[in-house]
């Protein structure tokens, strides 16, 4: 049964989350040297980036749970899909959080209609989009189907999104700004991939305990939970 | 094919008779689009340079927002009096009814506003030519407007507070509609092309009717089961 492996793993996952956060961090905000153009302003990007690459990564991973619920009827990847949209709503809206204190700073403006913010933006419009719709509904099967759904259609959507909005702001105006990461120097690096693996194994630990909470909550009349050390108490 | 293309016309026939039995709802969302239309130059000021500039936006925002607003009765009148429920159980392909439904809704609430835009742009002081492309642009997505959002009121359909969530959904999935459609027009006002933002819409169009009446007829039956 998934649930007593989910628990065992959630530790682990946990742990590990936090002690690669707390060597991130070491290396981002003390080790890695100032930026120089950008000052000590660009260190913000440890949590940026990793935020804005698993809010995007998220997504397309609950959309193709969803479906799996969808197609196969299997109760567990529904669960998935709805345990990981608070995950992907949290770090899509860091990531415009951030993106906006380092940018006012940076460009002299909290936000700009620039083509990566504007989709970040409707990335979280969806993930609320999917939150409320599965929350609205009371029976959880159809719940699960219709926010399944909808995530499907979310996410063939994302890529022409996308696009248009690049479009858009490029027939308006040139871009201006280019964040190109490759002249990054190595312990900036480190320092990147560290964060972005904390943030990875967070998402995983939170994803499995509040998966197990949705099982928990589904299955309260079955023996077995009625069974468990936890529960029985 | 004869066969579809009758069940299409017999279900499009129904919902404009059934519209035309109550024109006051046709009436409202008409009037919503050209009050929320006339509301921009109150709020922002009378200068018309700048409502020339503004008007490709207000009216399609606009557009949007009214088609939202009649989004909710596409399917809650058959979902109440048990119509909706003989359509999934009929023989009759079920994304051709869907189809006929969202052809009826867009005719009912799309086409109108269309129709009305010259008069608004006219009001904006906007040029002859970028009003011919306003149409036109209006024409080719808010039958797009009226696919999505069919989903989206399959979706939430019998839900609590299903209008609100409706637009919720089917927003920001509209959003590259209103980006190309915008976008025909500013580009015609600045001297530029605007067939690539025409071409992209009528991709746009073709993509929808391919899929949005297949997967409606999904969210259907997820939500009647």
């Amino acid at each position: 049964m998934f649930y007593p492996l989910a628990g065992k793993l959630v530790p682990w996952f946990a742990v590990s989350s936090a002690i690669l956060f707390a060597v991130g961090m070491y290396l981002g905000f003390v080790v890695a040297p100032t930026d120089a153009t950008q000052g000590e302003f660009y260190r913000i990007i440890y949590i940026h980036v990793p935020a804005s690459i698993l809010s995007m990564f998220l997504y397309l991973v609950m959309a193709g749970y969803a479906a799996l619920g969808l197609v196969f009827n299997t109760r567990l990847s529904s669960m998935m899909a709805s345990a990981m949209a608070p995950t992907g709503a949290l770090f899509a809206f860091i990531a415009l959080w951030t993106g906006a204190l380092w940018g006012k700073p940076m460009w002299g403006t909290w936000w700009v209609w620039d083509a990566r913010l504007t989709s970040e933006l409707i990335l979280l419009f969806l993930y609320l989009g999917f939150i409320s719709l599965h929350a609205s509904i009371d029976d959880p099967r159809r719940a699960d189907r219709a926010s399944a759904l909808l995530a499907i259609v979310g996410s063939v959507n994302v890529p022409i999104i996308y696009f248009s909005v690049k479009w858009w702001n490029t027939l308006h105006q040139g871009s201006t700004i280019k964040f190109t990461g490759t002249s990054m120097q190595i312990t900036m690096q480190h320092a990147m991939f560290t964060m972005l693996a904390a943030c990875w194994l967070y998402a995983v630990a939170v994803v499995l305990s509040r998966v197990r909470s949705i099982i928990l909550e589904r299955e309260r009349h079955t023996k077995w939970v009625a069974e468990l050390p936890e529960v029985a108490l | 094919m004869n066969k579809i293309l009758l069940l299409l016309f017999v279900v499009v026939r129904r919902d404009l008779v059934l519209a035309m039995r109550r024109r006051a709802d046709v009436l409202t969302t008409l009037i919503f689009f050209v009050m929320v239309v006339s509301l921009f130059p109150l709020g922002v000021g009378p200068e018309s340079d700048m409502l020339r500039k503004m008007a490709p936006g207000v009216l399609w925002v606009s557009a949007l927002l009214a088609s939202m607003l009649s989004l909710g009765r596409l399917f809650s009148a058959d979902h109440l009096d048990g119509t909706l429920e003989q359509m999934l159980l009929a023989p009759q392909p079920l994304s051709v009814l869907v189809l006929g439904k969202m052809v009826a809704h867009w005719m009912v609430s799309g086409l109108p506003l269309v129709l009305m835009t010259p008069v608004l742009g006219l009001q904006f002081d906007m040029p002859l030519e970028a009003v011919g492309v306003l149409m036109l642009s209006l024409l080719l997505g808010t039958p797009v407007l009226s696919m999505i959002g069919a989903i989206g009121a399959a979706l939430t359909l019998g839900l609590r507070g299903g209008g609100v969530l409706l637009s919720l959904l089917v927003l920001p999935l509209c959003i590259p509609v209103l980006i190309f459609g915008t976008g025909a027009v500013g580009a015609a006002t600045s001297g530029m092309s605007y067939s690539s933002h025409l071409s992209l819409l009528g991709a746009l169009l073709v993509l929808a009717v391919a899929f949005t009446p297949w997967v409606t007829a999904q969210a259907l039956r997820i939500s009647m089961e």
